[in-house]
């Protein structure tokens, strides 16, 4: 089996204890990171579209911006590949209910804003984007697939790119079936060849499905609590020394992930 | 710029639309010039429009052992995989290279959000979903690859490529690269979206869906009619299937414009056809046709003719077939692929059907009626909500670049 080589230049992180992947870290080592105000900043986002952008969209947009900040990198020359299991929760349960009691009143704002691809769509505006970019899920092997779709982009085209994969907390009926308890995002800048920015080497393999690893708490919650949070052992591990990991990169496929630390 | 693509064959494919079930269907509508297209009869609410409904979706039954996947999406999905023997194509490659070396990449807009409206249209008396619709799995976007990998018993990478109206025209981009690296040895491709309110009253709220069957680059254009669609292909390394039709290259681009309107220089499109034809190592003046977008809102098909009058000589043929099955949305991609591929295996360029008066802006391009003639080299065009925009370049075989 081959080994996709990846690098990783820079790492975003945002739910409602951790503002950043320093949160993560600092979580990590044993101390208690400042509570993030109770919505992402997004500061990529221009004022306006700000304030008309769904959660789902400021979620995305504020992990992708710590990302690619930290990666030094121009964010309009990177490809993206955003990721959610389930897209806008919110907009999905107000389109279902308004559909269901009135189905000509439907907001024509917020139908645009259901689409998969929204926040992916907000980004590449915001920045100026015009690479590639996708929108992709796979329930709770989401974060694993698109790692998967994001290193097989990056190694194919040799350009660098995007990753991003979010998930906002369920409502209404909608939300107690998918059992989204919480918001979690998280994104990485990835490149084909190691450079002044590489933090970390990632090797990926395709196996089989991965056997359950438990986390610490209260990242073993977190995990329960949101698909894109599946990403933590990979987070976890991106904020060590070094190691393993396996993820789910579909219902019966695992991939397994050897980190090293390069910065 | 990018490499040269190595050609990948496309060993079947399927397409299950309003024009009919499965390829022969498809090619008979195309000949005779037959919309699919008919007065809105399944919205929950009435909405004065057109549509293009499959026939029998709701008669379709799944094998027992799928029946927790039951919903509108994944019985059309279910459909449209029993045409043109696909199932037994699938089985094939699965016995040929193993389960986990075929990848599953399938695009939709909403999946079976239907259900999910169905859901919320019949709450128990506690506000919950009824105890027949808590199924999890189908009230998220990745209901219909899950369910496909179900179906087909594939083990391999499985992912749903949701990007509004170019979502199944991108997945055959993720098919390549994974084969190129060597992470499978074959991908089945495809996609479905089935009609739904979501998509009814949503088109209808931002004002792009039309009283009438939808008329793509008619000068009295005034917007879609949307369909529904499922349809398939399964791409394979070219040794195998030196005669099959090939996947010569594509391109993905972003607008960077606006979430709802294309870029008024169709600047993305434009990036993603340049982009197509360098993978492929195509002149402009190679292509014989071109599956245009052409969804008949002023906008879209505006920018897509102005692209097309400004890149490729007269020589060149271009027609929308959306006045056939309605815009498929997340399936467009795919079945717009089966009528390039179709195109090139019969030598068919089919009509603008509903282009009676032609907007002046589309030039000597366009074909209006059906043409035949030898096509050798085939683009579609797809483009989606966000500014998303893919084009895809097949080829007869032996007459690539």
């Amino acid at each position: 089996m081959n080994t996709l080589r990846v690098h990783v230049e820079g790492v975003g992180l945002w739910s409602p204890q951790l503002a950043n992947f320093a949160a993560l870290r600092a979580l990590l080592a044993g101390t208690t990171p400042p509570v993030p105000p109770p919505r992402p900043a997004a500061a990529s986002l221009p004022p306006n579209e700000r304030r008309r952008a769904p959660e789902s969209v400021l979620l995305a947009v504020e992990v992708a911006g710590q990302a690619v900040a930290m990666s030094g990198r121009d964010a309009a020359a990177l490809a993206c590949v955003f990721a959610s299991a389930h897209g806008d929760q919110a907009i999905t349960d107000y389109m279902c209910a308004t559909l269901a009691q009135a189905p000509t009143e439907l907001s024509p704002i917020r139908f645009h804003n259901s689409v998969h691809n929204a926040a992916v769509g907000y980004w590449t505006i915001a920045t100026g984007c015009h690479a590639p970019s996708t929108a992709i899920c796979a329930q709770r092997a989401s974060f694993g697939a698109a790692l998967l779709e994001a290193a097989s982009q990056v190694l194919a085209e040799q350009r660098p790119l995007l990753l991003v994969c979010s998930d906002t907390a369920g409502s209404g009926p909608l939300g107690e079936v998918t059992g989204c308890a919480q918001a979690f995002g998280c994104a990485l800048v990835l490149a084909p060849q190691a450079g002044p920015a590489t933090l970390a080497r990632l090797d990926l393999q395709l196996g089989t499905a991965p056997t359950d690893v438990p986390l610490p708490e209260p990242l073993h919650g977190w995990r329960a609590g949101n698909p894109s949070a599946a990403s933590l052992p990979l987070l976890a591990l991106l904020a060590s020394a070094g190691g393993h990991c396996e993820l789910a990169a579909a219902a019966t496929l695992g991939l397994r992930i050897d980190m090293e630390n390069v910065a | 710029m990018p490499t040269l693509m190595t050609p990948l064959a496309v060993t079947a494919y399927t397409a299950t639309s309003a024009m009919g079930s499965g390829l022969a269907a498809q090619l008979d509508a195309l000949e005779h010039a037959r919309s699919g297209l008919r007065p809105n009869d399944i919205s929950s609410a009435p909405l004065a429009c057109w549509i293009g409904r499959v026939d029998g979706v709701e008669d379709v039954a799944l094998p027992a052992t799928l029946r927790a996947w039951d919903c509108r999406n994944n019985r059309l999905a279910w459909l449209g995989l029993n045409q043109d023997g696909f199932l037994e194509r699938v089985h094939a490659a699965r016995t040929r290279y193993g389960a986990d070396r075929v990848a599953l990449l399938l695009g939709t807009s909403t999946a079976s959000i239907g259900a999910t409206e169905e859901a919320y249209r019949r709450l128990d008396a506690d506000g919950g979903f009824a105890d027949d619709m808590l199924r999890p799995a189908i009230h998220a976007p990745h209901s219909l690859a899950a369910f496909a990998a179900a179906a087909l018993e594939l083990e391999g990478p499985c992912l749903t490529v949701s990007t509004a109206c170019s979502s199944s025209a991108k997945v055959f981009a993720s098919a390549e690269r994974m084969i190129r690296l060597g992470l499978v040895d074959a991908a089945v491709v495809g996609g479905v979206d089935t009609l739904c309110d979501s998509v009814l009253f949503g088109f209808n709220a931002l004002e792009l869906v039309s009283p009438e069957p939808c008329r793509p680059f008619d000068a009295a254009r005034n917007g879609i009619s949307i369909g529904e669609a499922a349809g398939f292909a399964l791409l394979e390394r070219v040794d195998v299937a030196p005669d099959a039709p090939r996947l010569l290259g594509y391109g993905e681009a972003s607008d960077a414009h606006h979430m709802s309107t294309p870029h008024p220089d169709g600047l993305g499109a434009e990036l993603a056809l340049n982009d197509a034809l360098a993978r492929a190592g195509l002149d402009a003046a190679r292509v014989d046709y071109i599956n245009l977008h052409g969804t008949a809102s002023q906008k879209n098909d505006e920018v897509e003719a102005a692209l097309v009058g400004r890149v490729f000589p007269a020589r060149t043929r271009a027609s929308s077939t959306k006045g056939f099955t309605g815009h498929t949305l997340g399936a467009a991609g795919i079945v717009e692929a089966t009528i390039a591929l179709q195109a090139i295996e019969h030598g068919l360029v089919p009509g603008n059907l509903g282009g009676g008066t032609p907007d002046p802006i589309c030039g000597a391009h366009f074909a209006w009626r059906n043409e035949r003639q030898r096509v050798d080299v085939a683009l579609s065009n797809s483009f989606g909500f966000g500014g998303n925009n893919a084009c895809l370049a097949f080829a007869r075989a032996g007459s690539a670049a």
